[in-house]
């Protein structure tokens, strides 16, 4: 590219592209893939993005160009819900007038979904608002530099944890089920088809629905940014991140069976749990009896 | 003649609820509500009105509630909310990102004295916190006042020339609590005065933008400086829509300000909301004495109206501003502005007075004491504090 002239991409040859070339992200970035698989799974579908303060946003680049294909509302930090539950009521007002369906979907990081926003997040899903909720969750407050969220594993160093979070992971989707909403359910980016096929199932259903992203972050998790769609992998493989979905907050769906890989495959790749007094065999051992308990939820009929 | 025996609330939630409905046929109205005392009757008002073409979303905070505003304002609909004290500082954020992205919502803000110490009685220092949002905003002295400029404000914040959100303040209990026979709007007139709201900006899927991505210091710059544009052009917006009110309702509303026996006045005294009709009867009996003594209402605080205050003051000798808010290190916040409004004007002495800090009843006797001090008074100090029990 010219500096002087710099060429932006031609929205209109991109038609199908909600995340177009030219951003900024950084290299193995797992919210980038998540957002490649999102716009193919809603090709031709009415939609707009509500955003949060997130890498995100910052995707969308700089005044006056846009990344995103799609029309995007920044909100604050804490208010996605809030800004989504206004656009969707015009939306639904518009449908009753025109017949055409619009969705809006949330777009947010972990710190905006299980930390500061979680009172909007709660109370929107509580009045069961027409709106796709979507945290990329890399675990860390990755756009400020990688500091804990209550989204962090245990064990896991970030710059405010420097040695080693001593706290467990939220579990965000428990939380939202226990809120009753139609649909809550996990996407890997290690898993596109299965991906593609609960976007498309939330797009049918009324009310609000919930998706939680296992998403990489090379800087923070001090990982190779090659490695993104491994780790993600060894994560549904071994239980760390089931593949499970949840209806109207009672019935529970695995949809990837974990295949008794070993947890330790997964952290040993990342630097962010090496050293210290880190007692990984602990971590290991909660993560295969949560794995066990949502088995057996699944087999409750 | 539509009177109607009413509260200041029920004269807010009225006139939001019928500029909401007289937007049926374009994109409807979205409220986002929560209750606070003692604004609380103005958002059940809203609550219970049969929208034809609305939702109202009674959210978990205030900070919610404008956020919904916000997202159905950039989905191109007729917003409006209300709040009070703690409920607007809650709200903080959010009512930045209203004026900042352009957007024309309407909000009730009912003055209540910030806590702790916990107290739900009058004192502007809540909605004063946000002097410096970038919204446009009225105090109003009567529920007629509240009732009127409430159905004006969508026409000015919606005026393309325009397109700022637009606080109608009133105080708490004196004017939200305390009914008064009015003449409310109607519908048939919401639907003659206000036109479709028309928000350009909206998102649209066929021309997708980014409502509030990142932008570089010389893109922020002209974004303020646009502000500041749409902020300057408001006086005169202010009085073409005055006019075009008139028209419709058949009844006058203040403007920016309103001055009484101020034309051959030595002394001035300055106050908004209910303090300025208090002031009225104080002005008569100091004139029936002979004493030279008149008064100006200030109804618009921002854009604060100084060119016409420079015309009134450009002969006084000695201006007495009443404030019901203080501002920690400095005093008075409408004092604060006349001062440097009129400031150049070599003669004339701006002298501050604390009234009513807190919800303390402003009764004539205290405001005599203002005079009196105002009278005996050769140069301006710290602002005296008025109605301290001893």
């Amino acid at each position: 590219m010219n500096a002087a002239n710099p060429q932006f991409p031609d929205s209109s040859s991109q038609a199908d592209c909600l995340l177009r070339p030219g951003n900024t992200n950084c290299g193995g970035c797992g919210m980038s893939n998540g957002l490649t698989m999102l716009g193919r799974a809603l090709e031709n579908e009415n939609y707009s993005l509500v955003i949060p303060a997130c890498c995100g946003i910052v995707t969308a680049g700089a005044f006056p160009t846009t990344s995103y294909n799609v029309p995007v509302l920044a909100s604050t930090f804490a208010s996605s819900p809030a800004f989504a539950s206004g656009v969707a009521a015009v939306n639904e007002m518009n449908q009753e007038a025109d017949g055409k369906l619009r969705h809006v979907i949330c777009w947010a990081g972990d710190g905006g979904t299980y930390d500061i926003g979680i009172a909007t997040l709660s109370a929107a899903a509580e009045r069961n608002e027409n709106l796709i909720y979507i945290c990329y969750d890399n675990e860390i407050y990755g756009n400020t530099g990688g500091q804990r969220s209550s989204a962090t594993p245990a064990a896991a160093k970030t710059t405010t944890t420097p040695g080693g979070k001593g706290e467990r992971k939220k579990q965000i989707i428990e939380i939202m089920a226990a809120h009753h909403i139609p649909y809550a359910a996990t996407l890997s980016i290690a898993h596109p088809d299965d991906f593609q096929d609960k976007i498309r199932k939330a797009l049918k259903i009324k009310g609000f629905r919930f998706f939680l992203i296992h998403s990489p972050c090379p800087t923070g998790w001090k990982t190779e940014p090659a490695e993104t769609i491994e780790l993600v992998s060894l994560a549904v493989r071994s239980g760390i991140f089931p593949l499970y979905e949840v209806f109207d907050g009672r019935d529970y769906r695995i949809n990837a069976k974990p295949d008794g890989t070993n947890p330790a495959r997964y952290f040993e790749k990342q630097k962010r749990f090496s050293g210290g007094e880190i007692n990984l065999d602990r971590v290991e051992r909660w993560v295969l009896a949560r794995m066990a308990r949502l088995q057996k939820l699944a087999e409750i009929q | 003649m539509n009177m109607q025996l009413v509260t200041g609330n029920h004269a807010a939630g009225h006139s939001m609820s019928l500029a909401g409905e007289a937007n049926r046929n374009a994109r409807g109205a979205v409220c986002g509500i929560y209750p606070i005392t003692p604004q609380t009757e103005i958002v059940e008002y809203v609550a219970r009105f049969p929208f034809s073409r609305g939702r109202v979303i009674p959210v978990e905070s205030e900070h919610s509630a404008m956020g919904v505003c916000i997202g159905a304002a950039v989905n191109g609909a007729r917003t409006f909310t209300a709040s009070s004290s703690n409920g607007l500082a809650y709200m903080a954020e959010n009512i930045m990102v209203a004026a900042f992205y352009r957007l024309p919502i309407v909000m009730a803000a009912v003055n209540r004295t910030l806590g702790p110490p916990w107290n739900i009685w009058a004192d502007q220092g809540d909605s004063l916190m946000f002097r410096d949002f970038a919204w446009i905003q009225f105090y109003c002295d009567s529920n007629q006042d509240v009732a009127d400029t409430t159905m004006l404000a969508f026409r000015v914040a919606e005026d393309p020339r325009i397109l700022l959100p637009v606080m109608v303040c009133m105080d708490a209990f004196i004017v939200s609590h305390t009914s008064m026979e009015i003449e409310l709007p109607t519908q048939e007139q919401a639907d003659r005065f206000l036109p479709p709201c028309e928000i350009p900006h909206k998102l649209d899927p066929d021309h997708p933008f980014t409502v509030g991505g990142m932008a570089f210091p010389q893109e922020t710059l002209s974004h303020r400086l646009e502000l500041d544009e749409a902020m300057g052009r408001v006086p005169r917006v202010l009085e073409e829509h005055r006019q075009q009110f008139k028209a419709v309702f058949g009844r006058e509303l203040d403007g920016a300000l309103s001055a009484y026996r101020t034309e051959d006045a030595d002394r001035i005294l300055i106050a908004s909301g209910t303090i300025s009709t208090t002031l009225r009867e104080v002005v008569d009996d100091w004139r029936k004495r002979g004493e030279k003594v008149g008064m100006i209402r200030i109804k618009l605080f921002r854009p604060f109206p100084v060119v016409r205050l420079r015309e009134l003051c450009g002969s006084v000798e000695k201006v007495g501003v009443l404030d019901r808010n203080y501002a920690a290190g400095t005093g008075g916040i409408f004092c604060q502005e006349v001062r440097a409004g009129l400031q150049g004007l070599t003669d004339c002495m701006v002298q501050g007075y604390l009234t009513g800090v807190g919800g303390g009843d402003v009764v004539p006797e205290l405001v005599n004491e203002v005079v009196e001090d105002l009278s005996r008074r050769s140069h301006a100090a710290d602002p005296v504090w008025i109605g301290i029990d001893q």
